[in-house]
């Protein structure tokens, strides 16, 4: 079983030519020889019961997708699925730069060798910070839950208290992972919110904040599609009780909506993939960390930072800021950890933004705010439907009301799903409160005729 | 011998800053304009924003045509390597080896980028087989029972072990008293700084003499308080800890678990696994062994693998397939689940690559590429060890894994020239090479990694560019002091790093600090 005939194209010293000479100037009869520190006991007996190999790449090929042709995607129907992952036009532009080999298959390498990633991660950071209205922005985390967990933990070690306060329409899947972050080091508590407006209620915060919190965190838009149009006054309760204000937010939003820290917010964090990444199954998700320049501020960062610097003939030079602050400087010591994120989205999100510019970032806000008013407007029609439970204005999702049907969500998105839509995501698992609800999603790629076939469709079913 | 040299000259295009090449009015891209009739029914939609938060200023984003920004990022890209163009040996530990082609276009498939997560699970079978699948080959791989697919990362993945960990002691009522965590001194840096935000406190083991964790060190750490272990095997030595099963069966003894860091798991691949060396619980990075792109550092996958007493604990949800409709479906129900450590359920681009490069190569293939990967270091260290300056760590222990730590301690005592110095003057033939993990341990250190992917002609081209350098130090200081000089930028100034008053970390922060080239406002 030891030196195989056959040639692999992904291993070229597997030719038995070549693996007689390497065995031979390094000196050993069989590989056998250099694994001799493996003892009996821990080798495997015998082969890996795995599928027989497909070798030749043209069967390769027929086998993959064959699998892959089994799914039906949200552009061959109608989607309205958003809940933190969303269906926005991807650039060609995006997907050319990020398929480019020197970026694909690179990984670690030092600014002088890799001097392209590190500026266009530079560029990233500098274009986020300037949507944000802010001065730092980090290399991606995983995404933005990740993002959320790690600025909780950031303003813990800032204000050196243990407790935070999170709204209560926070987006449940990523409350699961905050609280992987939080947990054992933090507590939290939830912000209760109102059931007329969607947003939190600000009486219950008062009451919550006290000498130990650490963070109130809400995002904004709200999970449940709302904008909080109140962050000065919370950002002034939460800084007089000497706790930071932490903001999730949609980078989508803000041609058109104040980027948090206009009304006060210490950290703004989210998720790039609006920004220009594919939706990926929900492997889209990259996350950011904004903050003021403050170095109390960039110290807490766990995540690589990419500075700029001079070089000895007059370029733009670039390399890690604060490097020991990371978890690769010091160990056990370090801010939290870092590794392999999700650096290449970044660069999308970077030709995204050069893209889109000003007036794309102003237009895009326009357009979806616009069709997602029509689409609440026309839903709200429909007989026993309501979009306006929740009296909150939306940015791109918002809440519609099914209970008035006599007809579960699941039910009505099943006979979407016959019809070629996928209906928004059903919130009665997470929002029992909210009856039979679900969030509608619409970004610039839903059409006024997608619309209407969506509501005539609803028309039909609801009967 | 004939130096393969070659006389190179790295992409040097002086690209500004993106903002130096705004011009106002140009747009790279338009977004559809809205109906009339929407326009009639809802106005300019941006009135109902509340006055407090409507944005009425533009962010300060470049204006560019779309050519304009297609030919700025490709400038960059041609100023960076990346694996597909350089023989990408220099970055030990990190597994850098080709990424097949034909991988590309599946996980570029509409049929994959176009999914969204909470899609109905009769629409996405084909993604949760391939999930499955995946699951069920690495059942195989490590000789574990059960996967989660979740981690974005191998530093991911030990937050995933951690919690797992967690969740299991806090079940038996033992949290409390489980503390502790131990790892070895060269475990990936991620070993000990991840238990600590879980709350551990983190034990470190040293080396002894022959580059092995300190069996007596450890035998005096572990305990009752001891929640698990996290160790990598073999090391970034090289060296394969052949008592690892003397450390896994004591660490159960005291009731703790075995994690075991297969982010690297390249020279062992159907060789010896997880299972039989005694570890719970395993990760492995598919963007290293199992070969889909790093991508400047992610999107990747730390995958898990847990021994069946641990299915409980996995991160929510978990690909399962019904028996007798044979659909694939996410199970949610896992009562004790030690919660969620990313978003939706996975990277599924990098899980699809994994998935195609182990079904081209089947059981044999994989142990072939382990096997050519233990016979490309020991070939690489061979005639590394010829060279002038050089030295191996634990040099008593000659064979080697994947991998080995060398050392420039002679040359720099020789010649003043270190690690960092052979590090900024490689970059002038064309490839890279990092220097290793801290703390260094090993003076002057350099990990090196000849995957499977580098041929003879490959690793004999590294080693005539290693074999030159050193030739320079001892011989032609100037040349390396000055170095690079056939890079795409000359010597940086590290003070703009760490020095608070000096740093810029965007653009905005640059022109308030300064003005023109470093001028200081």
């Amino acid at each position: 079983m030891i030196e195989k005939q056959r040639v692999y194209p992904y291993i070229p010293n597997s030719d038995p030519g070549t693996r007689e000479a390497m065995l031979r100037e390094t000196g050993v009869r069989s590989v056998e020889e250099l694994l001799k520190d493996i003892p009996d006991a821990l080798r495997m007996k015998g082969k890996m019961n795995l599928p027989e190999a497909l070798p030749a790449e043209a069967d390769l090929k027929r086998h993959v997708e064959g699998i892959l042709a089994r799914n039906i995607t949200a552009e061959e129907c109608l989607s309205f699925l958003g809940a933190g992952c969303y269906n926005h036009h991807v650039p060609a532009a995006v997907d050319e730069i990020i398929g480019r080999s020197e970026f694909l298959t690179a990984y670690a390498g030092e600014p002088y060798e890799d001097h392209g990633r590190f500026q266009a991660l530079f560029e990233y950071q500098s274009m986020m910070a300037e949507l944000l209205d802010f001065e730092v922005c980090n290399v991606p985390t995983y995404d933005g839950s990740q993002a959320a967990g790690t600025s909780l933990r950031m303003a813990s070690r800032i204000t050196k208290r243990g407790k935070v306060l999170l709204a209560g329409n926070m987006n449940p899947d990523r409350l699961r992972v905050v609280r992987t972050y939080l947990d054992p080091v933090l507590v939290y508590e939830k912000i209760s919110w109102s059931q007329e407006t969607g947003l939190i209620d600000l009486d219950d915060l008062g009451s919550r904040l006290s000498s130990d919190v650490a963070a109130v965190y809400f995002e904004n838009p709200s999970y449940l599609g709302g904008i909080e149009y109140r962050g000065e006054e919370i950002a002034g309760m939460a800084h007089e009780a000497g706790a930071l204000l932490v903001v999730g937010v949609d980078p989508s939003s803000l041609g058109v909506i104040q980027p948090p820290s206009r009304y006060g917010a210490d950290i703004a964090c989210g998720d790039i993939q609006p920004l220009g990444i594919h939706m990926n199954y929900g492997g889209g998700g990259g996350g950011f960390i904004s903050t003021k320049g403050d170095p109390v501020f960039v110290e807490e960062y766990p995540s690589r930072l990419f500075g700029i610097a001079p070089t000895s003939e007059g370029e733009w030079g670039f390399g890690d800021v604060a490097w020991e602050r990371t978890s690769f400087a010091n160990r056990e010591t370090a801010k939290e950890f870092v590794g392999t994120h999700a650096a290449l989205w970044g660069i999308a999100a970077a030709v995204y933004l050069a893209s889109m510019g000003p007036k794309g970032m102003a237009d895009l806000g326009e357009v979806i705010i616009q069709r997602s008013l029509y689409a609440r407007k026309v839903m709200n029609s429909l007989p026993g439907v309501s979009t306006e439970r929740l009296s909150n204005v939306c940015f791109k999702e918002f809440v519609a009301d099914f209970s008035g049907t006599g007809k579960t969500v699941a039910w009505i998105n099943s006979e979407l799903l016959k019809r070629g839509i996928f209906g928004g995501k059903d919130l009665s698992g997470d929002f029992p409160e909210l009856g039979q609800s679900a969030l509608y999603c619409v970004t610039e790629k839903v059409s006024r005729q997608d619309i209407d076939r969506l509501v005539s469709v609803l028309e039909e079913i609801i009967g | 011998m004939t130096d393969k040299t070659r006389p190179f000259h790295q992409m040097r295009w002086n690209e500004p800053i993106i903002y130096q090449k705004s011009v106002p009015g140009q747009r790279g891209i338009l977004i559809p304009e809205v109906e009339d009739e929407i326009r009639t029914l809802v106005g300019d939609g941006i009135s109902s924003i509340p006055d407090t938060v409507r944005r009425r200023d533009l962010p300060n984003l470049p204006e560019m045509g779309q050519p304009q920004v297609v030919r700025h990022f490709n400038h960059l890209s041609q100023e960076n390597l990346g694996a597909d163009s350089n023989i990408d040996i220099g970055q030990g530990t990190c597994t850098m080896k080709h990424s097949p082609k034909i991988n590309e276009i599946f996980a570029r498939s509409p049929k994959l980028a176009d999914l969204h997560p909470l899609q109905d699970t009769s629409t996405v079978q084909g993604i949760l087989e391939i999930f499955f699948r995946v699951g069920e080959l690495f059942r195989e791989i490590s000789g574990l029972d059960c996967c989660s697919l979740q981690p974005g990362g191998g530093t991911h993945g030990v937050l995933a072990l951690a919690s797992i960990v967690k969740a299991w002691h806090r079940d038996r009522g033992e949290d409390e008293k489980r503390d502790e965590v131990i790892t070895t001194l060269f475990s990936h840096p991620a070993d000990a700084a991840v238990p600590k935000v879980k709350g551990y406190k983190v034990i470190i083991l040293p080396p002894d003499e022959e580059g092995q964790p300190d069996l007596d060190a450890f035998k005096s750490a572990v305990s009752d308080r001891t929640a698990a272990i996290f160790f990598t095997n073999p090391e970034d030595t090289g060296i394969f800890n052949s008592r690892i099963r003397e450390f896994t069966d004591l660490a159960h003894e005291f009731g703790a678990l075995c994690c075991y860091d297969q982010a690297n798991a390249n020279g062992l691949l159907g060789i010896a696994r997880a299972r039989e060396a005694g570890f719970d619980i395993s990760f492995f990075n598919l963007h290293k062994t199992f070969s889909s792109p790093h991508g400047c550092g992610g999107p990747a996958t730390g995958l898990v693998m847990a021994d069946r007493r641990l299915a409980g604990y996995l991160p929510v949800p978990v690909v399962k397939r019904h028996e007798d409709s044979g659909l694939y479906y996410l199970d949610w129900n896992l009562p004790k689940s030690c919660g969620k450590v990313k978003e939706f359920f996975g990277v599924a681009p990098v899980v699809v690559r994994a998935y195609a490069w182990i079904m081209a190569l089947g059981a044999d293939g994989l142990e072939e590429a382990s096997r050519t990967a233990v016979l490309n270091n020991n070939y690489f260290m061979k005639k590394m060890l010829q060279i002038r300056g050089c030295s191996l760590s634990y040099p008593n222990h000659p064979a080697r894994i994947e991998q080995a730590r060398y050392s420039w301690e002679k040359m720099k005592d020789d010649t003043g020239f270190g690690t960092g110095d052979v590090q900024r003057r490689i970059a002038d033939f064309g490839t890279h090479y990092w220097a290793s993990h801290e703390p260094w341990v090993i003076p002057e250190p350099f990990t090196i990694e000849p995957s499977e992917s580098y041929s003879k002609e490959d690793i004999d081209e590294y080693l005539d560019i290693m074999a030159r350098i050193s030739r320079e130090c001892y011989e032609d200081p100037e040349t390396i002091r000055n170095a690079p000089h056939n890079s795409t930028v000359h010597h940086i100034d590290h003070d703009y790093f760490d020095d608070p008053g000096k740093w810029a970390i965007t653009w905005r922060e640059y022109n308030r600090k300064y003005d023109g080239y470093f001028n200081r406002r």
